[in-house]
């Protein structure tokens, strides 16, 4: 038989909290979650009144309990916001179709206005199309690129300022993970802020689609407790894998972050807040500046964090860092040098040990695997960079000069990636385009506009 | 110790409705909710727990062959909550509870997309 809730003593105890685990009931564990929430929003000053709000909304658990919440915590404490919800069509038959028609019931029940805006209208092609191009592996960096240009653009179709997604701390602490396995700092300190926002000095026009804030008003929240939240509350969501997701690298950080959990609940809110202080440390870095020098770092080829401008979760202590920061910004960048300068003499002298290592060199093997491992991670950084040292980049905002949207680059991520979709589309589509009779591929030919086609 | 299950009767087994969700549904013949009926005890003659149940629900529930996509280091997987009976399986001693004629065990993974 079940303990007592350890709030209200009367109700016998059906969840265990994660983060400090107590032992509620569903109606304890509501209040609470939804407190905690609430809290989230105020101490950071996520919303303001009269703010129109849309919701980055999937149809999965995340997205359907922060706009059951958000509804909830407006009608509770008056925010004043107006919400509204905003999907991305990426076009995934048999995924996101499905979770559309979800998205469209939440639509109803939460009465909020619905807008979907599809990638085959942004961007020209479906993820169908892309995975059909690029195979599986690597689609996911697509997707990603164009969900977060998707969002914003979305949001400023609709004059919407401010776009809140369901992003949880099980996620943070992935992505915070991710960013160290990589090794890249700056990313890992913007992916740990809860509020993002591409600075309003890129752009000023409006109706700019450079110019979104973003928040994560569930970024302390415990997946497993919006599961349970949605469960207990018997919110209508989606639950299928995207089918072309199971080859990601994060699959690994959400394993690795799962089994820290089991070990030891606190560990994900650790990792949280041990990637907010390791960001605090980054030159460069916005965490800490409280949104006031957000232009330091651009945005727009995050995946989901986007430029920091949090205040971080601790409310003190926030300015008094920036200056230290500022006073130690020489010191770093010093620091960084010496990393330089170490890596390019490994990295010049390990170039043949790469090859020679593999035929199996037995002259001064230590020194040579070593030389060579190191020499492995300096290639592996990026590519075709690999010689270039790694550095705290300082990188200076400008726009697209394709599509207009920030970047610190010439052009930005999702133009490149497009270009080169773009460059091998012709040859394919003569290829399908000529099959009509299988269903699959007739799917596909109808997106594709068929101008190819003809044009040839 | 091993006294051979022979032929079960109704008073051995143990009806209870298991139910998979969060895309655990699709390792379960992509069917939500099962009713069951159990062995009341195990085969050295202890009272079927979750452990047990966990164990039978591989051997003969899960058609699909990736069996660690549902159990990993022989119980369920990091990332899947537990529900017995609406109640998180931590309050109930997890794999040790003793299955009860009558129970609803729900599976939900979290590692599904959001």
């Amino acid at each position: 038989m079940a303990p007592a809730c350890e709030t209200c003593k009367a109700n016998p105890a059906q969840i265990v909290r994660p983060k400090d685990r107590s032992k509620l009931c569903t109606e304890c564990f509501f209040s609470v979650f939804e407190a905690e929430i609430h809290h989230t929003i105020t101490s950071n000053a996520l919303f303001h009144r009269g703010e129109k709000i849309a919701i980055g909304a999937s149809g999965g658990k995340d997205s359907t309990v922060l706009a059951s919440v958000l509804k909830t915590l407006d009608e509770r404490h008056d925010y004043g916001v107006e919400l509204i919800l905003l999907s991305i069509d990426e076009g995934i038959k048999g995924y996101r179709d499905d979770s559309l028609m979800t998205v469209k019931r939440n639509a109803k029940q939460y009465e909020m206005p619905l807008t979907i805006v599809g990638y085959d209208e942004l961007y020209g092609w479906t993820m169908d199309q892309v995975v059909e191009q690029v195979g599986k592996k690597g689609n996911c960096t697509y997707c990603g690129v164009f969900r977060r240009q998707a969002l914003d653009r979305g949001a400023a179709r609709l004059g919407v300022r401010h776009v809140v997604t369901g992003h949880n701390a099980d996620d943070v602490a992935e992505t915070v993970l991710m960013n160290l396995l990589r090794g890249d700092l700056p990313r890992l300190s913007r992916s740990t802020s809860i509020v993002t926002s591409t600075p309003s000095a890129a752009s000023t026009d409006p109706n700019s689609h450079s110019n979104i804030k973003r928040s994560k008003p569930l970024k302390y929240a415990y997946e497993k407790e919006i599961v349970l939240y949605a469960h207990h509350k018997r919110l209508d969501y989606f639950t299928t894998e995207c089918i072309y997701s199971p080859e990601a690298f994060r699959g690994s950080a959400r394993a690795l972050i799962k089994n820290l959990e089991r070990l030891r609940p606190s560990a994900i809110l650790d990792v949280v807040r041990s990637g907010e202080d390791m960001a605090k440390l980054v030159p460069g870095s916005d965490e800490g500046c409280g949104g006031a020098c957000s232009s330091a770092v651009p945005a727009a080829e995050e995946e989901e964090g986007g430029c920091g401008s949090a205040n971080g979760r601790t409310a003190g202590g926030e300015m008094a860092n920036l200056e230290q920061q500022l006073v130690q910004g020489d010191v770093a960048t010093e620091h960084d040098l010496e990393v330089e300068i170490t890596l390019k003499t490994v990295a010049s002298q390990g170039t043949n040990d790469v090859n020679g290592n593999g035929n199996g060199n037995s002259n001064g093997k230590l020194a040579h695997v070593a030389q060579s491992s190191n020499a492995r991670k300096v290639r592996k950084n990026k590519g075709g960079q690999a010689f270039i040292p790694r550095k705290t980049p300082k990188q200076v905002m400008g726009q697209c000069r394709i599509c207009g949207y920030l970047s610190s680059q010439d052009v930005c991520k999702a133009c490149v990636l497009l270009e080169g979709l773009n460059k091998s589309r012709p040859k394919n589509n003569i290829e399908i385009g000529y099959e009509p009779e299988d269903s699959e591929v007739q799917g596909i030919t109808n997106g594709v506009k068929q101008v190819h086609v003809k044009g040839d | 110790m091993s006294d051979q299950a022979p032929k079960m009767k109704d008073e051995d087994t143990l009806s209870i409705t298991v139910e998979f969700t969060g895309g655990l549904e699709m390792l379960f013949s992509n069917e939500r909710k099962h009713s069951l009926s159990i062995p009341i005890r195990n085969e050295d003659g202890t009272r079927t727990n979750m452990a047990a149940l966990v164990d039978y629900l591989c051997q003969n529930l899960m058609k699909d062959p990736r069996k660690d996509l549902f159990i990993l280091d022989g119980t369920v997987r990091p990332g899947i909550l537990v529900l017995i009976n609406d109640a998180d399986w931590e309050l109930e001693g997890e794999d040790k509870y003793e299955i009860e004629s009558g129970d609803n065990i729900l599976f939900v993974s979290t590692l599904h997309g959001g």
